[in-house]
């Protein structure tokens, strides 16, 4: 009952033309996590089918449920977890968003990678997969790289850079 | 690192650099990349580019035909929005290459065959354009194009055929005569005579029952929402009218005409119409959507009529962009603004109707919400001086006319609305919109603002939504999402269960195991029977209560603090919910706790039927209990239901799927050991392999049976209520001497509407039960015609 109702794209030869096909906000991008336990083989086979989106540039003041408004707009969340400064353990502007279905997370990276939440521009990419440990920050201060090294001052990410504060 | 991953200039589309081999999907890319991009970012012009292109491809018939007539083909089916361009390509072909073009043309007739087979019947229709527009190429003569269109048209005289499959051949009919409309007349006056009688008096005969579900908005005023083929058969007559001059298309074979003219035409094969079938699914009908008309540019140039054929060109073109572009949304929005006539028509209005148009289209948008807000926010981008202030007149005119728009639709306005002011600072002129604070809170505008509110909240936080509207906007300022919990102060202590909570938090906290908390449980009362079970785990609502209330406090803190609590003391929560007025009670006691928070109850609901601590019929049962009476019409509430029937539909189709695939699996070693069989088979060992497969089929069999059951239960629930509902009001009203259609009257009808608008596919599979349980003759016709409309969809 259910597949001959389908309108049939799938069963017929008919192809598709490869401007059509162009995808590039759901394309994996450049990075590839230095962390990560494998091969980069193994770590693009895991980006090509993940669920899981890693998402920077929060504000540190940015909540669960504001990330759960938001990116349940591309589809059912599974999990949030919010990433977290491994020395205050608490949050330090990035997060990684679980869905149910590749595709929603696909809508995700073509829609809301870019645009606004907290006003501010957030960005999004594929994750490899949540693994206990992956939710702290790598900066030596306990917060993010990026947060260690920068000179400008951003109010929503702890003021200036670790660095340049330290000075 | 750079995480760059789409360039901002313009490739040609070779972005990877390879050694230039001769391999034959190189050729094809790069054919199908010289072909699909004609006229691209070059400094001639596109009739010069065309001349050029028609030469390559001409010297690479020899040896690379099948490529292009295949490349040819599926240009014509999914770039409709450049018809014109290709037909004129062809049409240089045919006049180099006479059997190329007998060719191209039996392999659009076979493609189009396949489509109609396999139910692409929107890609169909842009083959027989591309097909009619031949005509003007030179290419197909003009009396088989008419004959193809008598075999369309004949389809109308056909008996006992759904009214959406005449619909369509008439469609493909009338909606190619822009394009072939005047040669077509030119050369076969009385035939088109005929067709076009013929086509006015099945337009006049069909049934339009449908059309009350498909509107946005219930008033005619400012402009009528018509039915799609009404409006078109209104644009064929008055540009027959004007005899058939159409000059918006643009046609740059006219530029060849001296070359065309000399090719020699073919002719279409006769063209029967495949017969209708069981497995036929032919298009929905639609309604036309229009907000915007002349008067609303007053300084630009003047937007065509909505009876033009203008209108429709440009709408048609349009929506052709979006959808082949979906992916892409700086291209889209690109190609968009670059749409030809910029300065003739006034284009930004015309993109911002189309998309909402989209996005408001019933029953459901053809892309996902999302990207609509998002394609909005890159056009505003490309062009910050003009576009912003277009979006936001279409703003103030759908808010102007809230009280007449559908429901359904109202919901995606204020999704897009929330979401688009949150990427502009919840910037807004809301003193505008201060009449709506003296109407009635039920009624569309003020209902529309605190919606609107709430939802702005969830993106950002409660104190932000008070800062950014004006004092006088408080009474519609969404609640200060905090937990109540009864427990919570000495003044409750008489409160029965009060010591309870109290030891239960202590417990908690102290992180006690499933088996403690039930212990500590099994000193409450229960209200409802004088002795208590010897188990004392029969329905007790105050165990419930204490349990849930203070569980809920604990974890108030966020969502996965939430969940974390669910997950740790998920046996308590099976146990406490197991009968049906247990997991009503749950959902009870989760709405008093949070009904400031209706994001949580919603997330709340979510992990509960992921669980299975509570299931689809009992949030539905909920979600029409008394208790919610007073949140019945707002948005959340409606947000909590579809998303429960999605998860049931999905629920059913991942069954499915998992029997169909150990189906599949079972039959593969059946062929696995049917060719390496030998003589002498030893059925016994054979069987033993069988034997687990079968055995999951067979439980799968009855898992997908289960389910199915469950999901048919939950409409059915779901159809019940509503109609228990709504009769209810109408003998009130009725009885009472007031009238029926109250703005709670005018929610709930539209909420019916919107369960079977949204879950059509499924629903069709219970028409019948429908039909002979619920939907009977004896319904109240107001509530009765909901069904009869949507029968009508289909039929």
């Amino acid at each position: 009952a259910w597949s001959s109702r389908r309108s049939g794209a799938a069963m017929c030869s008919m192809g598709t033309l490869s401007i059509l096909r162009s995808d590039s906000y759901a394309d994996l991008s450049q990075y590839r996590d230095q962390h990560f336990r494998g091969t980069r083989y193994d770590q693009e086979r895991l980006l090509r089918k993940s669920c899981t989106l890693y998402v920077g540039n929060l504000s540190f003041y940015t909540t669960e449920e504001q990330i759960h408004e938001l990116f349940g707009k591309s589809g059912d969340i599974k999990k949030v977890i919010m990433g977290l400064d491994k020395v205050k353990k608490t949050a330090c502007g990035f997060c990684f968003v679980e869905y149910y279905a590749r595709g929603d997370a696909e809508n995700a990276m073509r829609y809301i990678n870019g645009t606004r939440l907290d006003d501010r521009i957030i960005r999004t990419d594929w994750d490899a997969g949540f693994k206990e440990g992956r939710q702290y920050g790598r900066g030596r201060s306990g917060g993010q790289v990026r947060d260690e090294y920068r000179q400008d001052y951003d109010a929503g990410r702890g003021g200036y850079g670790k660095t340049v504060q330290c000075q | 690192m750079s995480r760059r991953r789409h360039s901002d200039d313009s490739d040609a589309g070779q972005t990877h650099k390879r050694r230039r081999t001769s391999e034959p999907s190189e050729i094809e890319e790069r054919l199908e990349s010289l072909i699909c991009r004609v006229g691209e970012k070059s400094n001639s012009s596109l009739e010069s580019n065309l001349e050029g292109l028609a030469g390559v491809l001409e010297a690479d018939l020899p040896n690379y035909k099948s490529k292009i007539l295949r490349i040819l083909c599926t240009v014509a089916r999914l770039l409709p929005e450049k018809l014109t361009v290709y037909t004129t390509l062809v049409g240089l072909l045919n006049a180099r290459n006479y059997n190329f073009g007998g060719e191209f043309v039996e392999a659009m007739i076979r493609q189009l065959k396949e489509c109609l087979k396999v139910n692409m019947y929107n890609e169909a229709v842009h083959l027989v354009r591309f097909l009619s527009d031949l005509v003007n190429c030179h290419v197909i003569a003009a009396p088989s194009m008419v004959a193809m269109f008598e075999n369309f048209v004949s389809v109308t005289q056909e008996e006992d055929v759904p009214q959406v499959r005449c619909d369509w051949y008439v469609f493909a009919f009338l909606s190619s005569l822009p394009w072939v409309g005047k040669e077509l007349y030119e050369k076969k006056d009385a035939e088109m005579d005929r067709l076009l009688s013929q086509t006015e008096s099945y337009l006049k005969r069909r049934q339009k029952i449908h059309v009350p579900m498909l509107q946005v908005w219930t008033a005619d005023k400012p402009h009528p929402q018509e039915e799609y083929l009404d409006c078109l058969w209104s644009q064929i007559q008055k540009l027959k009218k004007d005899r058939w001059q159409e000059r918006h298309i643009l046609r740059p074979y006219l530029a060849f005409d001296s070359i065309l003219c000399e090719a020699l035409q073919h002719n279409l094969p006769p063209f029967t119409p495949p017969p209708h079938t069981e497995d036929s699914v032919y298009p929905m009908p639609r309604v036309i959507f229009r907000m915007f008309d002349y008067t609303d540019d007053p300084e630009g140039p003047v937007m065509p009529g909505s009876h033009s054929v203008e209108r429709f060109v440009i709408e048609e073109n349009l929506h052709c962009i979006i959808k082949s572009h979906w992916k892409e949304r700086k291209t889209c929005a690109a190609q968009l603004l670059s749409y030809p006539g910029n300065n003739k028509i006034p284009l930004n209005y015309h993109i911002v109707e189309v998309i909402f148009a989209e996005l408001f289209q019933l029953p459901s948008p053809p892309h996902i919400e999302v990207m609509y807000t998002t394609l909005l926010i890159e056009l505003c981008k490309l062009q910050p001086g003009s576009l912003p202030q277009v979006l936001a007149q279409a703003t103030e005119m759908l808010y102007m006319r809230l009280d007449t728009m559908n429901t359904t639709c109202v919901d995606r306005f204020i999704n897009w609305f929330s979401h688009h002011l949150s990427n502009f600072q919840f910037r807004w002129s809301w003193e505008d919109w201060s009449d709506c604070l003296t109407q009635d809170l039920e009624k569309p505008k003020p209902k529309f603002v605190r919606e609107v509110l709430e939802k702005c909240m969830r993106l950002s936080y409660h104190q932000r939504i008070i800062d950014i509207v004006p004092a006088s906007f408080s009474v519609l300022s969404p609640a200060n999402p905090v937990c109540i919990y009864k427990y919570g102060d000495e003044s409750n202590r008489s409160l029965p269960g009060y010591t309870v909570a109290l030891c239960l938090t202590i417990a908690i906290k102290n992180k006690a195991s499933n088996d403690e908390i039930f212990s500590i449980l099994k000193d409450v009362p229960n209200p409802n029977q004088d002795d208590d079970d010897d188990e004392g785990f029969t329905f007790n609502p105050l165990k419930i209560e204490v349990f849930v209330q203070t569980l809920l406090h604990l974890a108030a803190k966020s969502f996965s603090h939430s969940f974390s609590a669910l997950a740790k003391f998920h046996e308590v929560f099976k146990t406490l919910a197991e009968s049906d007025e247990g997991k009503l009670h749950v959902l009870r006691v989760v709405y008093e706790v949070w009904k400031n928070h209706p994001q949580m109850i919603a997330v709340l609901v979510d992990k509960m039927i992921r669980t299975q601590i509570v299931d689809c019929a009992a949030v539905a049962n909920w979600i029409f209990s008394s208790e919610l009476a007073h949140d019945f019409t707002r948005f959340y509430i409606w947000e909590i239901l579809h998303s429960t029937i999605r998860k049931m539909n999905k629920h059913v189709l991942k069954i499915h799927k998992e029997l169909e695939e150990t189906k599949a699996r079972l039959a593969r070693q059946h062929k696995r050991r049917d060719s390496d069989d030998d003589d002498d088979d030893d059925d016994r060992s054979s069987d033993r392999e069988d034997g687990p497969l079968e055995e999951q089929i067979e439980r799968l069999q009855e898992k997908v049976e289960t389910a199915q059951s469950e999901q048919k239960n939950l409409f059915l629930v779901i159809f019940q209520r509503f109609i228990m509902l709504l009769t209810e009001h109408l003998v009130r009203c009725e009885t009472g001497g007031i009238d029926v259609f109250t703005p709670w009257y005018k929610s709930c009808i539209e909420r019916l509407q919107q369960i079977f608008l949204q879950h059509h596919q499924i629903i069709q599979q219970y028409m019948v039960t429908l039909e002979n349980l619920l939907f009977t003759a004896e319904l109240d016709h107001h509530i009765l015609a909901v069904f009869q409309q949507f029968c009508a969809l289909q039929a």
